[in-house]
This record gives structure tokens, C-alpha cells and sequence, in this order.
């Protein structure tokens, strides 16, 4: 479903501070499969995530996603793609505070023009998935670490993406609520959505959830 | 419902929402924007309803009037001037005015006497301007005395009280019967005060000024529309006093919005690059800022417009009227006819809306063209 040739990614290219955060990554990762990424900090994890995803190009090689490459669209394209297949988790949930849980839930829905009514179902049915119906008016600051998650994976949801990338999504989750995103994550394969993440937590790489783990470091697979 | 006006709705829910998430902010920049607005708003139709009045009032005069000078200074017309006038080409009426000051020690102010023919005030009455009305607390059938400058006393009926349309420029005013006028005044008999000649055709008024002029070499032909640019200027005059007195508040109010609409906080820099992480296009960025910069721009126009509207139409200008009404010891308490021009309206718009919406997309267009993947690395 997505397939990597010698991608590779720079930082600053060109300048004094340049940094490759990618050596020339060959993969490719299958549908409906969870695929995790491992690694110490500054393996280049993140930063491969970004260029999957269609948040970054890569600096050379290829990227394609359905047979199609996509390392070298416009922005205005990368972007539709984004939003139609991607759906992002990230680490920090970047939800936006002030808004309530729902209001953040359809905000990546907002560019298709789909009808408010329409949204609002579909954010209460995601609400009613991940059982969180009775937070959905609430502001999102008021949310527990378990509820803001739950909110970003209903976000990441909300536009039906084929693919879910969730970055660290546990590290700012305790023992319970990592147990509860990895029972959420089957839910995902079950749907027949493909997962990419990244962890470094045995917890999420050791479950059974799982069933592919690359091993990176210094911008390069160690295993795959 | 089409997806575009769909996806419109959405970015105006959205910047609705952030507009109320930084309430405290955007009130105060709403408030002083209103203000700004409502302040150069009551300026400009003020001055321009006390214009149009003018022109309204000044329709009724004559279109040239003569005077004569001696010494450079306005002199009586004698007997024999009128007629040494003669018949001129285009010109329907020529007839002799009487009129004059007259100092009321009683209320501190000066009226205009000015006496009318026979058949629209009879000898022994007379008819008043409003505002003297108010303020002698005058009704037709009251009698008034005053004493001439030779010092006797007259004293005469008050037959009318002068409609209030008019108050503008018959605040002061005394009509009275022209035996009365001369025998108040003890003004010669066959003099005149100046010479009203009514000229139909528009295009001949200054030929007919030229040939007043050109007969009569000691006498001055003053043009109504001369008189009118005369009363538009000293509004524009004014309208500028008040103008350059207000230009500090002004210039700081545009350093103020400059300020806070050009400068991104932390907070929506993140915002921004969350949005564009989640799918929103740099296009929808930028367009989800207009509509911020447009829904606080149009609003402030329109409350500070209304507002002033109010003020003006509603409450006779109270903050500017001193100023800009002018100096007279009698103020005329009149009702401005609604008069709008819409061509200063719409230069009033540009000016006010336009600069804020184009503050607001300038580091909106940088912080909406950076990378999307900078969210993941925060």
C-alpha cells in the first residue's frame, strides 16, 4: 500500500546546521496491518511518519501510496491526500483548546465542505465508539490525558482515512489508558484501516495488537 | 447546500469560535475600532447633512445679490440705484432688501431684522425665528418691546413663530413690515439694504454678474452659489479642525489594530500548523483570517456607522455640534434631514475595513506557508 525508495530527508539543507534525519529508507507496508516503528530519540522515526503521512516531502527518492507517487505533488494536492487517507494521533494531541471535544473531533472535515449536521453524526457515532458521548460539549482542557487521546483518535477518524498515524501514542498515557488505546488499535485492524505508529514502549511494541515492528536508528531500518 | 458556501459556513464557525476564545483581546481592539469609526462616521454626516441643508435652505434665495461698497466697506443702496440697474437680459426680478443687526441685551445675542412686504407682515406685527422664540419664550398673539439703537421703544405683536425647518438659518431672525424696519432703524427713506435679483436661467448668472458689475463699478454681485461653496468650505474647514484635533486618537487607534492584527501569538502560530496537519489547505489558512479580519472590521463599521447615525440624525450631533455648527450665541435646536453621501461612506469603508483585513493576512500568509510536518516535531 505504501512504498519507500531511498527516501531520504534533510534538515536546513545547505546551510551550516544541515541534518539528515533519513538515510535512504526502502519499505514498504502492507494494508490493514499495524506497523510499529521503534527507536531510540533522533532515530528518524517521526520524521518518517511525516513524510508517509504527506506532512513533509522527502529531500530525494520516492514515496508512493497506492501505486501512485506522491513525493513530488504540489501542496494543494499532498494536502487533499492528507485529509482524505491520513488520519494523525500525535504525541502532545494538538487538540485545540477553548473548543470542545466535538468541535475539535469535525475541525478536519471542515475543508470538504460536508454538511454540519452530517459532521456532528458523525463525531457523535466516533464519541459513542470510544465511549466518550458524555464529554463531547466539553472544552478540551478540561479533558483527562485517556479523554484528550480518545478525542485526537476521533479526530483522526472523523474524515474516514485508510491509514491512522499515531506518533508516541502512549507516552503521555499510564499502564491502563496504554492498555485501552492498544484494545482501540484492534479496533482500527478490525475496520480494515492500516496503522502506522511509532513507540518505544514494549507495552505497545510487544502487544499483540502489532503485527509488524521496524527497528531505526540513526535515520536508518535496523530490522524490518 | 453547495460544498463552498458549506465549507465558508465552517471557517466562519470557526473564526467565530476564536474570535470568543480571545474575548478579552478582541473586545477591546472591537471597541476602540467602533469608536474610531463612530467618531469619523458622525464627522462626515454631520458635515454633510448641515451641506445639504445649506443648499436646501439657500435653494429659496436669490441667485445674485448687490451690494455696494464704499471705501471697501458694504454701504446703503441710494435712491436712483435700482433703477440705474435698467432692464438686464435673463433677469425676472430685481428687487431692494432691508435688513439689519440688532444687539438684545436681555439674552446677550444678536438678531437679524429684516423687513418683508406689507402683504406677508402687517406695521405693528412681527414674525421670529424659533430658537429667539425659545429663548424670549415667545408665542404668536405675545407682545415684545425693543428699544432701538435712537433709543425709543417699539413694541410689537408677535404674529408667527418661523417654521423650525428653516432654523437652521432663521434662528435669529425678525421679520417685520418695512415701515416698521425703516422707522426702527430710522434707515433714510429710498435706501436699501442691498438689491436680490432673480435670475432663471442658471448659465446666465454670471453674465448678469458681469454686467452688474461692469454698470455699477462701486457695487459687489455676490452669487448663491458662491454663498453656498462660501458655507462648504467653512464645513469642510471645520470638518478638518476637528479632523486634525482627533488625528493622535486616530493614529494610535491604526498603530493599535496594526499591532494586534499583524502580530501572531504563540498560540495561533500552533494552531495554525495543527490545522494544517489535520487537512486545512494554506488557502483555507488564509481565508479563515479574512473572514476574522472582515467579520471584526464589517462589524465595527457597522456599529460605529449606526452609532453615529443615531448620534447625528437622532441626537443633533450632541459631541460635535459646538464645533462644527458654528458660533452663533442663539444655537438652533433643528432635526438634520438623513443626508448620506455615499461616495465619503465608501471611502470611510476602505479606509477602515480594508487596511485591517489586508494587517491580519500578512503574517497569516507566513505562518500559513510553513511546513505542516513542524506540529510533529513541536
Amino acid at each position: 500500500m505504501i512504498e519507500l525508495s531511498a527516501v531520504r530527508k534533510a534538515f536546513n539543507q545547505g546551510q551550516g546546521n544541515e541534518y539528515w534525519a533519513l538515510h535512504g529508507i526502502d519499505l514498504a507496508i502492507e494494508a490493514g496491518k499495524v506497523t510499529a516503528f521503534r527507536g531510540p530519540s533522533g532515530s528518524g522515526k517521526t520524521t518518517l511518519l511525516t513524510v508517509v503521512g504527506c506532512l513533509a516531502r522527502p529531500t530525494s527518492g520516492r514515496v508512493r501510496f497506492k501505486g501512485e507517487d506522491i513525493s513530488a505533488l504540489p501542496e494543494r494536492f499532498l494536502t487533499e491526500i492528507r485529509r482524505q487517507s491520513f488520519g494523525f494521533v500525535f504525541q502532545q494531541f494538538n487538540l485545540i483548546k477553548g473548543l470542545s471535544a466535538l468541535e475539535n473531533v469535525i475541525l478536519p472535515a471542515f475543508p470538504t465542505g460536508r454538511p454540519r449536521r452530517e459532521l456532528v453524526a458523525a463525531a457523535e457515532a466516533l464519541f459513542d465508539r470510544l465511549k466518550l458521548g458524555h464529554r463531547a460539549g466539553a472544552r478540551v482542557e478540561w479533558l483527562s490525558g485517556g479523554e484528550q487521546q480518545r478525542v485526537a483518535i476521533a479526530r483522526a477518524l472523523i474524515n474516514d482515512p485508510e491509514v491512522i498515524i499515531a506518533d508516541e501514542p502512549t507516552a503521555n498515557l499510564d499502564t491502563a489508558l496504554s492498555m485501552e488505546f492498544m484494545g482501540i488499535l484492534e479496533g482500527f485492524t478490525a475496520a480494515g484501516k492500516t496503522v502506522l505508529l511509532t513507540s518505544h514502549d514494549p507495552l505497545v511494541v510487544e502487544s499483540a495488537a502489532v503485527h509488524r515492528v521496524v527497528g531505526m536508528r540513526d535515520g536508518r531500518l535496523t530490522d524490518h | 447546500m453547495h460544498p463552498w458556501i458549506e465549507k465558508q459556513r465552517h471557517l466562519i464557525d470557526f473564526t467565530l469560535a476564536a474570535l470568543a476564545r480571545r474575548k478579552t483581546r478582541n473586545a477591546g481592539l472591537l471597541v476602540a475600532y467602533t469608536l474610531i469609526v463612530f467618531v469619523l462616521a458622525s464627522l462626515m454626516l454631520f458635515a454633510n447633512a448641515l451641506r445639504t441643508e445649506a443648499a436646501y435652505v439657500l435653494a429659496a434665495s436669490p441667485e445674485v445679490i448687490l451690494q455696494r461698497m464704499v471705501a471697501g466697506r458694504h454701504d446703503l443702496i441710494p435712491p436712483g440705484y435700482i433703477e440705474r440697474i435698467g432692464r438686464l437680459r435673463g433677469v425676472q426680478k430685481i428687487e431692494g432688501r432691508l435688513w439689519g443687526y440688532y444687539y438684545d441685551p436681555v439674552v446677550n445675542a444678536n438678531y437679524t431684522f429684516m423687513a418683508r412686504p406689507a402683504d406677508e407682515v402687517a406695521d405693528g406685527r412681527i414674525m421670529v425665528g424659533a430658537t429667539l422664540a425659545r429663548e424670549r419664550g415667545l408665542a404668536p398673539g405675545n407682545t415684545i418691546s425693543f428699544r432701538s439703537y435712537s433709543g425709543r421703544l417699539f413694541t410689537f405683536d408677535v404674529a408667527a413663530v418661523l417654521s423650525p425647518d428653516s432654523e437652521l438659518l432663521s434662528a435669529d431672525l425678525v421679520l417685520l413690515s418695512e415701515r416698521d424696519f425703516r422707522a426702527f432703524f430710522e434707515y433714510p427713506a429710498g435706501h436699501w439694504t442691498d438689491v436680490a435679483l432673480a435670475v432663471v436661467n442658471p448659465l446666465e448668472v454670471r453674465n448678469v454678474a458681469a454686467k452688474l458689475a461692469a454698470a455699477l463699478p462701486d457695487s459687489r454681485p455676490i452669487l448663491r452659489e458662491e454663498v453656498l461653496r462660501t458655507y462648504e468650505s467653512v464645513f469642510d474647514w471645520r470638518e478638518g479642525i476637528v479632523l486634525t484635533v482627533l488625528a493622535g486618537a486616530i493614529l494610535a487607534f491604526t498603530i493599535l489594530a496594526w499591532e494586534k492584527a499583524s502580530g501572531l501569538s504563540a498560540d495561533e502560530r500552533r494552531e495554525i500548523g495543527i490545522l494544517k496537519a489535520i487537512g486545512w489547505e494554506t488557502g483555507d489558512v488564509i481565508r479563515m483570517k479574512l473572514w476574522e479580519g472582515l467579520l471584526v472590521s464589517l462589524t465595527a463599521f457597522l456599529l460605529g456607522f449606526v452609532a453615529a447615525w443615531v448620534h447625528v440624525f437622532h441626537f443633533g450631533a450632541a459631541v460635535f455640534a459646538p464645533v462644527l455648527k458654528g458660533w452663533a450665541i442663539l444655537y438652533p435646536r433643528f432635526t438634520l434631514v438623513p443626508a448620506v453621501d455615499g461616495l465619503q461612506v465608501a471611502t470611510l469603508f476602505f479606509f477602515t475595513v480594508v487596511p485591517y483585513t489586508a494587517a491580519v493576512l500578512v503574517p497569516i500568509w507566513r505562518a500559513a506557508t510553513t511546513d505542516p510536518d513542524a506540529v510533529m516535531r513541536a
